[in-house]
């Protein structure tokens, strides 16, 4: 085993790195998640004709982006083999962080996001060193930290929140800069496509591979190297600064409510695992859980154009999840069947 | 021959798993005594019969959910839909019911069944689909909430009054609702212990390959499993129906999938799979009510509450990850047991063995006897390199001299250390 992990990590080549990457991302689970992605938006374009139009794509992306964001910083946990399920509430902290700090003073602005930041930074890295640290399961650890970000948040503020956004705070979320054919480029999609970049550098880095090969088998990974609790805590604050960056979206775009960042954290663990990428690690790209997202929001529009009732919408949201996931769980087994079995036996065989 | 194993196994299975349940039993007990002493400071008693009776009714619901939701856990598997069952379940039972004495046993029943065939679903879902039980159980739960919200916009149904007994008519101190609770507690305990499948949901926890390769047949054990777990949790919910005397759509809300999950891990059951027990779950579910009872009789604001309660579950977790922190180790992806030497020896992986057993040839018994074989007193240090390369020490001990030898693991030891 000492002898097979550093392989995934130091084989990269360009060319077969290239070749490994669109294998990945057109083969196997990833598919599913690009077909229903595209079918999805043909239904929309076929119910509704103008949504293809680029302003009402625009206001799509701006609704989409905080889920995406979202999802890019679970992906980099859950592929690293943990969860994250603080991330919801994290949202709803900030938010409500932000409103009462702000207090609709245009000139905090900054400083509360830079504060926001350090927050985040500091909610990952707690649940990162709990996680690898102390050796509480993800699960356990994020949960907590759910229930103390929950209560702390009521607390300070007295159970609903007060103070106000400022104006400046809000642009990101609602505000764009005005254009000829879109109407108006938001700000979360310039930000969004920032993110995107970053997102896939940090999987192109040794970094990404370090992450994907920790996921894959935590032992090799430490073997061949890797300080994993390095590489894991990372990965938790990556996800809470995306958390932090998309509350400061949905602030802007939502405006402050007590039930801010509600269940977000299972949307995106969805987003996530509906992207193709498996829950326990090692599997899975960054643009297949941003696919995921997108989808996710493509569904609701959805469900919005077909003007389904409100209350049936978990339901069809249940079915399809299911069904996506089951379909590219069924394609992904068939070719890992033909590829893997040499290798485990290879691998079999070195252990005894 | 796996069957002949297991009992073998189980002398040491039984002590390993004995002792971890002790540990969550004690803490059980430091809670009381420090819930005990805080009450007393602020002048009340917290072993009064009410306060007592108050503990125990908390439990009794939680109770239910843990139970199922630690079969499912033992499985290596996860039920999150378990909050909309007890509500679709709650529904079911008062409106069946509907007021109406003779048709309590007719509601029973198909609470029963319609909770069955949910975890069948979800079971199904799992084993034959492949898909994650995350995902699985949380899509099933979502088309529940679906047909709750569509169908129930609020409170249904009427429980006559003899069925709501059940929810409030005690024993001496004891609710009835949490004797049955218990009841439930020792059937799963003997059906654990006792019976093949309950074996089989230890192995498949284990390493679902091993299992299989052993002649386990790993999608019915976490069929069962799921079956099990909705239908305590159908328990669950005719306990609710009868408290409130009607069925209620909005218990989804209160959040006992992600509670009961905690009360498992609280209870020493390790969320990976394949260790640990419904004793051990118990005590976690009395640990919440009790502290749940101290924070009512002391007022604490409801919102410090919860984060006291978050703080307390990643505290207990964490002290119960010091001492799993090498067999945790051994379960993570590998299943190798190759780290099984040490403290654990020969049967390292208790709940699993059974499983293990049966794939002792697949796994490493050329580590594990490097292992006992290597010079004694480094046990401890070994045990943990010895995980991974169990080719290198051997290697060492065949030819180097003790100098080398000492060396070898003492430098092993340092890279692990680096990497964690």
């Amino acid at each position: 085993m000492t002898v097979t992990s550093p392989r995934p990590t130091r084989r990269p080549s360009a060319g077969s790195r290239a070749a490994d990457l669109a294998g990945r991302l057109f083969g196997g689970g990833s598919a599913t998640v690009f077909a229903l992605l595209l079918v999805v938006f043909a239904w929309i374009f076929i119910i509704n004709p103008s949504f293809a139009e680029p302003p009402s794509l625009m206001a799509f992306i701006k609704q989409a982006a905080p889920l995406v964001i979202l999802a890019i910083g679970q992906y980099f946990v859950i592929v690293s083999g943990e969860f994250d399920l603080s991330v919801g509430s994290l949202v709803g902290a900030q938010v409500v962080i932000a409103a009462a700090l702000l207090d609709g003073e245009e000139s905090r602005t900054v400083p509360v996001i830079l504060l926001m930041l350090g927050f985040g930074i500091l909610v990952g890295l707690v649940n990162g060193l709990v996680t690898t640290l102390l050796k509480v399961q993800s699960f356990i650890t994020t949960l907590g930290m759910m229930l103390v970000l929950y209560g702390a948040i009521r607390l300070w503020t007295g159970g609903a929140p007060t103070g106000a956004l400022s104006e400046a705070f809000r642009q990101p979320g609602r505000g764009g800069i005005d254009m000829a054919v879109v109407r108006q480029l938001p700000y979360a999609l310039l930000i969004l496509i920032g993110l995107v970049i970053v997102a896939m550098a940090i999987m192109r880095s040794s970094y990404g591979r370090t992450l994907i090969a920790t996921g894959d088998n935590e032992r090799a990974a430490g073997f061949s190297g890797v300080r994993v609790w390095r590489v894991r805590t990372l990965a938790f604050v990556l996800s809470s600064v995306m958390a932090t960056l998309a509350g400061i979206l949905i602030g802007g775009y939502a405006g402050v409510t007590a039930q801010v960042g509600q269940g977000l954290e299972f949307t995106a663990i969805t987003a996530v695992v509906l992207g193709g990428v498996v829950l326990g690690g090692g599997r899975g790209t960054v643009v297949a859980a941003m696919a995921g997202a997108l989808t996710l929001e493509a569904l609701f529009t959805l469900f919005n154009q077909l003007s389904m009732p409100s209350t049936i919408r978990p339901a069809v949201q249940g079915v399809i999840i299911i069904a996506a996931v089951a379909y590219a769980a069924r394609e992904r087994a068939r070719p890992r069947q033909h590829a893997e079995t040499p290798a485990e036996s290879q691998q079999s065989s070195e252990k005894s | 021959m796996s069957r002949v194993l297991a009992v073998a196994g189980r002398g040491v299975t039984s002590r390993r798993r004995l002792g971890s349940t002790e540990i969550v039993w004690l803490a059980l007990v430091g809670v009381l005594v420090v819930g005990a002493v805080l009450v007393a400071i602020d002048g009340h008693n917290l072993l009064s019969t009410a306060n007592t009776r108050d503990m125990l009714t908390r439990s009794s619901l939680l109770g239910f959910v843990a139970i199922g939701q630690t079969l499912v856990i033992l499985c290596r598997s996860l039920d999150l839909s378990v909050g909309y069952v007890m509500a679709l379940c709650s529904l079911i039972a008062a409106t069946t019911m509907d007021g109406d004495p003779a048709r309590v046993p007719l509601a029973v029943a198909a609470v029963l069944v319609v909770a069955g065939l949910i975890g069948l679903g979800n079971g199904l879902i799992i084993s034959a689909l492949k898909v994650n039980p995350f995902i699985a159980t949380l899509g099933v739960g979502l088309i529940i909430k679906g047909y709750l919200d569509t169908e129930y916009q609020g409170p249904a149904g009427d429980v006559p009054s003899s069925f709501q007994q059940f929810g409030y008519s005690r024993i001496g101190p004891i609710p009835v609702s949490t004797l049955v609770m218990l009841a439930v507690a020792v059937a799963a305990i003997v059906y654990l212990r006792k019976t093949r499948t309950g074996y089989h949901m230890f192995a498949v926890g284990g390493s679902a390959d091993v299992a299989r390769l052993s002649g386990i047949r790993t999608g019915r054990v976490i069929v069962t499993a799921h079956v099990l777990c909705s239908i305590a949790a159908g328990l669950a919910g005719l306990l609710i129906a009868a408290r409130f005397g009607t069925g209620s759509a909005l218990v989804y809300d209160s959040g006992y999938d992600l509670e009961s999950i905690a009360a498992v891990v609280l209870g020493g059951t390790l969320l990976l799979g394949g260790r640990g027990g419904i004793g051990g779950t118990i005590a976690g579910v009395l640990i919440l009510a009790v502290l749940d009872t101290v924070f009512n009789i002391l007022e604490v604001d409801p919102f410090f509450k919860d984060v006291l309660r978050g703080v307390i579950i990643v505290a207990a977790v964490a002290i119960y990850a010091r001492r799993q922190i090498d067999r945790k180790a051994s379960r993570v992806r590998f299943g190798d047991g190759g780290n099984g030497g040490g403290p654990n020896g020969g049967g390292p992986n208790g709940g699993d063995d059974d499983g293990g057993g049966g794939a002792a040839s697949l796994e490493t018994p050329t580590g594990r006897t490097v292992q006992a074989g290597s010079p004694g007193g480094t046990d401890g240090t070994d045990q943990r390199p010895g995980a991974g390369g169990p080719l290198e020490p051997s290697v060492r001990t065949d030819g180097g001299p003790a100098a080398h030898r000492v060396h070898g693991p003492a430098r092993h030891l340092d890279g692990m250390g680096g990497a964690r």
